[in-house]
């Protein structure tokens, strides 16, 4: 469960403070399919950040599972990305020297696993997103859709409890987008908490709950009525 | 949350690996410094043992005697009174015998003459000496007998010749008991010096040798240039050395003017002077190491912000700062410890070619020199990437993912 409140986040850009998320107080609760729109530069991706504990805020209160994350020390808040958090960003951010397998396997070595189980989740995270046979391939040997899907491999290979994307269908095609929300709808009715920053309406519109930004504010947050993907059509 | 050390290996060493020109410029520096220190040292040891060696061939356990105090003893009553002073003489070489710590003593008179045979003549030092010079100083006859045992005051009419002087006489044909003629007076060739003997001070190939007696008439003189005294054991040339003092002090009615030194002292000046040299280019090149460790810090502060989204996401994926730091200098202590190695080889290899081109310096890195080498390029390597370490490890996340 994910508690926000009061949240503030400026940015001092020259002798001018941005405020880039204003008062935002937010509950999410855990297996939740929440998408965030709005315009650009309205605070989605800062929130996110924030989320993820890339970023802290200026003021305001984070917990997360009943517990004051912004409290703990630095080497705690990387066991929490780590353990509890997955990331997927729109510009994939894949280490190019390293193969699909390897990129999938890093946050595994971070956590200091032993080589053995970490080769038999890695396999496993790959075949879940049929990248089996793409797992030695460098990045730059895959499809858009196929590096998206790499990228939530990597995310997800922890096993964590909430998945962030931040626009992850913005450099893709069509149907590559179409292919990596379908997979991210999957791992969220397998429980995962998705939060989604998206400026597609039609995606958007997706999500069971969803969140609406304007200069730093929460100002829309609203439960999808036609509910067209969230439970029914698995 | 501990990164295995395998795997710290192997991303470091993809990272060197993906940025290959940055690597080798790095590798560059680090092994110029190195075989710099190893080929300077080396260089100046294989100097130092080449002069010890020729000064141990001047003899065992040698004690010399020239007339006249060193200047360092300063005044004294001699000086005082303004005379010059007094000779050395075959006498108070005889009087030098008389101990039973000394085994075999060599007077020794030097001068120029002209050497000729028929006619061809040539200007030649002639050294003036007794029998026992010969294994005082280790040399070794080409051919026929050295001087003969005579007294020390007995002239006679024979000489030992240098090989080139030979060549230059005689030529082709044969010298040995032929006919030579030194300033006014005719001597007969009994030997034969070859290069064998070849040691410091004397180049026998291009001496003549005949009896002192023999000199002091050509050169007109009653003195002697120098004493050689070789003492019994090593142990014995302290007392030797007061010997002859007291004795020679004694014979010059109680004036102390002779200076006496040993070869050991000798030795241990020469080889305190050439050791600080070695330590003195060896610390020269060291700091060309310094100098490597600066680069390095500049190619790793580059290395930081070509990866600066690498590093971002490394954190979003979970990394401490602690870890990040951990892995920057990983591929430091790699650079360094290759650069190192790479650098020890090419030093190796430029003191071996050294070697093989001078074969007579015995140019080999002390071993204190490539250890030294080893650790200054690693520490300075680990040091200077401190600081990019520390920048990359505070990273902003967020800003290095987005790339502003
Ligand atoms: N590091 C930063 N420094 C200065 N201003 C920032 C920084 N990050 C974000 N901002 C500003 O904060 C506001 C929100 O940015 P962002 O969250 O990226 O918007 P969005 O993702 O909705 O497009 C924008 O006005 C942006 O310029
Ligand atoms: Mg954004």
């Amino acid at each position: 469960m994910i508690q926000l409140t009061g949240i503030h986040r400026d940015f001092q850009v020259g002798d001018q403070t941005v405020h880039a998320l204003d008062d935002v107080t937010l509950t999410i609760d855990s297996g939740e399919y929440i998408s965030i729109m709005g315009p650009s530069g309205s605070g989605k991706s800062t929130l996110l950040n924030l989320l993820g504990l890339l970023d802290k805020p200026s003021s305001g209160s984070y917990r997360l599972n009943g517990q004051d994350v912004t409290a703990l020390s630095d080497i705690q808040q990387a066991q929490v990305r780590n353990r509890e958090i997955g990331f997927v960003f729109q510009m994939f951010h894949l280490v190019p020297r390293l193969t699909a397998a390897e990129n999938v396997e890093l946050p595994l070595i971070l956590a200091g696993e032993a080589p053995e189980q970490r080769k038999s989740r890695v396999t496993r995270a790959l075949a879940d997103l049929g990248l089996s046979d793409r797992s030695h391939h460098k990045p730059d040997q895959l499809s858009g859709g196929q590096r998206q899907r790499v990228a939530i491999a990597r995310a997800t290979v922890t096993e964590p409890n909430v998945l962030l994307a931040d626009e992850p269908t913005g450099n893709l095609d069509h149907k590559s987008g179409q292919d990596v929300i379908r997979i991210l709808e999957e791992l969220n009715q397998r429980g995962i908490t998705l939060i989604m920053v998206t400026h597609d309406p039609e995606m958007g519109q997706r999500a069971r709950r969803q969140l609406h930004m304007m200069d730093g504010r929460l100002d829309i947050d609203q439960l999808n009525q036609t509910d067209s993907a969230g439970d029914g059509t698995a | 949350m501990a990164l295995h050390s395998p795997d710290i290996a192997w991303f470091s060493w993809g990272a060197l690996r993906g940025y290959p020109t940055r690597t080798i410029l790095m590798l560059l520096a680090m092994s110029i410094g190195v075989s710099a220190v190893v080929i300077l040292t080396s260089l100046g040891e294989g100097a130092r043992i080449y002069v010890m060696d020729r000064f141990a061939s001047l003899g065992t356990n040698l004690v010399i005697v020239f007339p006249g105090r060193s200047e360092t003893a300063g005044i004294n009553p001699s000086t005082m009174m303004g005379e010059t002073p007094r000779d050395l003489t075959l006498d108070d070489a005889q009087a030098l015998t008389r101990s039973y710590n000394v085994r075999r003593i060599a007077p020794i008179n030097v001068g120029s003459a002209d050497v000729s045979h028929k006619n061809r003549s040539r200007e030649v030092v002639v050294i003036g000496t007794n029998h026992d010079m010969l294994e005082i100083r280790h040399w070794e006859l080409a051919q026929g007998k050295f001087l003969p045992e005579l007294d020390l005051d007995r002239a006679s009419p024979v000489a030992v010749i240098g090989s080139n002087i030979r060549d230059e006489l005689f030529g082709a044909q044969r010298a040995l008991g032929k006919w030579v003629r030194i300033g006014d007076r005719r001597f007969r060739v009994i030997g034969i010096m070859g290069s064998e003997g070849r040691s410091i001070g004397v180049d026998v190939e291009e001496t003549v040798m005949i009896p002192i007696a023999s000199a002091q008439q050509i050169f007109n003189t009653s003195s002697v240039f120098r004493i050689l005294v070789e003492a019994k054991t090593r142990d014995a040339i302290e007392p030797v050395k007061q010997f002859i003092i007291d004795t020679l002090q004694e014979r010059h009615q109680g004036v102390k003017d002779v200076t006496v030194i040993t070869q050991d002292a000798v030795l241990e000046t020469f080889d305190r002077i050439l050791g600080a040299l070695t330590y003195a280019v060896g610390g020269i090149a060291a700091i060309s190491l310094a100098v490597a460790g600066i680069l390095i810090m500049n190619v790793m502060l580059v290395a930081v912000s070509q990866r600066t989204a690498e590093i971002g996401l490394l954190k979003a994926l979970g990394a401490s700062s602690r870890q990040i730091v951990i892995l920057i200098l990983a591929e430091a202590f790699m650079l360094s410890l290759l650069g190192a190695m790479v650098g020890f080889l090419l030093g190796q290899l430029g003191s071996w070619s050294i070697r093989y081109a001078f074969p007579d310096l015995p140019a080999y890195a002390p071993a204190w020199a490539i250890v030294i080498a080893l650790t200054v390029a690693i520490v300075t390597g680990l040091l200077f990437s401190l600081m990019p370490a520390r920048r990359a490890a505070g990273l902003d996340p967020v800003l290095a993912l987005s790339g502003r």
